[in-house]
C-alpha cells in the first residue's frame, strides 16, 4: 500500500500522467469524479440558456454558429463523461445524479437570458472564464481528463470569438443595441468572476488538489487573470464593467477589483438561483422523454443481430 | 448497467491518408453502425478524420499501464536494438 502511494505521488510529481488502470488513492479518484462530472454536468445544462435563442437568432448566419456552439457544448459535456467513465462510474448513474441534485454543474447557468446579447455575452465573459479555468486543465494529472481537455480547448476559442463579433456588431448598431448589451454586461459580469469559484481562503479542497496537480492555479490566480484579460477587452467593445473599484494597481501590475457577493454565490450553488429549478426539470423531461428512443434503437439492435447470427 | 442503457464503444480516427488510427475517446450506442455516426458527430465535427474505427469496449484485453509492471522488462536490458549501441567512426559515410 505504502509503495503503491509512494510510485503514485512520484508519478505525480514527475508530471506524468495518471492513466485508468494506475492503481490510484481513493480520494483522487473520488476527487476526479465529483470535479468531471460536475464539468460534464455543466457542459450539457450549459446548452439551455442558450439553446433557447437558437429559434429566435436574428438571422440564419447567427442561427447556424448559435447551433453549431450548442451542439460542441453536448460533444464536450460527451467527452467529458467518457473521462469520467474511465474512474469506473456509468454514465447513466451520472444522469441521474444530475437530475437528483446529487451531483452540481456551474453556478453560471443559473442565470436567465432575456435578451440577444446574453448569446453574446455568455460567449465573450463565461466562455472567456471558462477558458481562463480550462486552459490550465490541459496538463492536469489524470490523462482521460487532459486529453478532453486538449480538445475542449481547441473549440472553445471560436465560443468566445463569435460571441465578442456578435457584440461588437451590436455595438456598431442603435442605440436600443448598445443598451442591450450594456445591460447585459452589468447581469453577467459578477456571475462570471463566481464561475471561479469562492476566493482561496474559503476553498478548503484547492490545497490537496493542488499536491495531486489535479488543479494548477488557485480560484483567486485565475480569477485575476480574469480579470486583467477582461479590461481592456471591455474598453475596446465600449462598455463599462460594473464595478466602481476596478482600477490598475502599477504597483501589483493587476486590476484591483471589487469583492463578489459570495452570499449570493452560496445561494445559487445550493440550489435557489433563478433557474436551477427550471434547468434540471428540463435536463430530467428530455432523459424521461427519450427513454423510448433507447430502448427502441436496442431491441433494434438485438433483433438485427439475431438475423445475422 | 441500467435498463435501456447503450454499451460503450472505444473510437479510434485516422486524421488524414497515410496515418494510423488513433484512440481519440470513447461513447455510448445501440450498435456499431449508431456508434460510427455518433463518433462522426462527436469526434470529427471540424474535419479530424478521414476515417473512424468503433470497438466494443469489452472487446479490448489491455497489459496494464503501469510502468512497473514487469510486462515490458524484457525490452529494458537490450541496448543492442538500439543503432546508437555501435561506435562507428564519424568519417563513415551513409551510416
Amino acid at each position: 500500500m505504502d509503495e503503491l502511494l509512494e510510485h503514485f505521488e512520484r508519478t505525480v510529481e514527475r508530471d506524468q500522467r495518471i492513466e485508468p488502470r494506475d492503481w490510484m488513492p481513493e480520494g483522487y479518484r473520488k476527487t476526479l469524479i465529483r470535479q468531471i462530472a460536475q464539468h460534464a454536468h455543466s457542459e450539457i445544462i450549459g446548452m439551455q440558456p442558450e439553446g433557447a435563442w437558437i429559434t429566435r437568432a436574428p438571422s440564419l448566419r447567427r442561427k447556424a454558429i448559435l447551433l453549431a456552439k450548442v451542439q460542441d457544448e453536448a460533444g464536450h459535456g460527451l467527452y467529458l463523461y467518457a473521462a469520467t467513465e474511465t474512474l469506473g462510474v456509468d454514465r447513466s448513474e451520472l444522469t441521474e445524479n444530475l437530475i437528483e441534485g446529487k451531483q452540481k454543474y456551474s453556478s453560471i447557468f443559473n442565470y436567465p437570458t432575456p435578451s440577444f446579447a446574453d448569446v453574446g455575452v455568455i460567449g465573450w465573459l463565461v466562455d472567456g472564464a471558462a477558458i481562463c479555468n480550462q486552459v490550465p486543465l490541459c496538463r492536469t494529472s489524470y490523462g482521460p481528463y487532459a486529453r478532453a481537455m486538449i480538445r475542449v480547448c481547441k473549440e472553445e476559442s471560436f465560443h468566445q470569438r463569435q460571441g465578442y463579433e456578435l457584440l461588437m456588431t451590436m455595438m456598431r448598431g442603435s442605440k436600443a443595441q448598445r443598451e442591450m448589451v450594456q445591460d447585459s454586461v452589468n447581469r453577467w459580469w459578477w456571475p462570471s468572476l463566481m464561475m471561479f469559484g469562492p476566493p482561496d481562503g474559503d476553498s478548503p479542497n484547492t490545497a490537496r488538489s493542488m499536491a495531486w496537480r489535479i488543479k494548477r492555479h488557485t480560484n483567486d490566480e485565475l480569477r485575476q487573470k480574469f480579470v486583467d484579460m477582461s479590461v481592456p477587452q471591455a474598453e475596446k467593445l465600449g462598455v463599462t464593467l460594473p464595478d466602481p473599484e476596478l482600477k490598475w494597481n502599477a504597483e501589483r501590475e493587476h486590476y484591483d477589483f471589487g469583492e463578489p457577493d459570495w452570499a449570493e454565490l452560496k445561494r445559487v450553488i445550493s440550489g435557489d438561483g433563478a433557474c436551477n429549478a427550471e434547468r434540471v426539470e428540463h435536463r430530467r423531461r428530455a432523459h424521461e422523454d427519450g427513454a423510448w428512443v433507447r430502448e427502441a434503437a436496442l431491441a433494434h439492435a438485438a433483433k438485427k443481430k439475431g438475423v445475422a447470427a | 448497467m441500467s435498463r435501456g442503457a447503450w454499451p460503450l464503444w472505444e473510437v479510434f480516427v485516422r486524421g488524414r491518408r497515410g496515418l494510423n488510427h488513433v484512440h481519440v475517446g470513447s461513447l455510448h450506442a445501440a450498435d456499431a453502425q449508431m456508434a460510427v455516426t455518433n463518433a462522426r458527430d462527436l469526434y470529427t465535427r471540424r474535419n479530424e478524420g478521414v476515417s473512424i474505427w468503433v470497438v466494443p469496449a469489452e472487446a479490448i484485453t489491455a497489459s496494464s499501464p503501469d510502468e512497473k509492471d514487469p510486462m515490458f522488462a524484457p525490452s529494458g536490458d537490450k541496448v543492442y536494438r538500439h543503432p546508437t549501441f555501435y561506435d562507428i567512426p564519424s568519417d563513415v559515410p551513409h551510416m
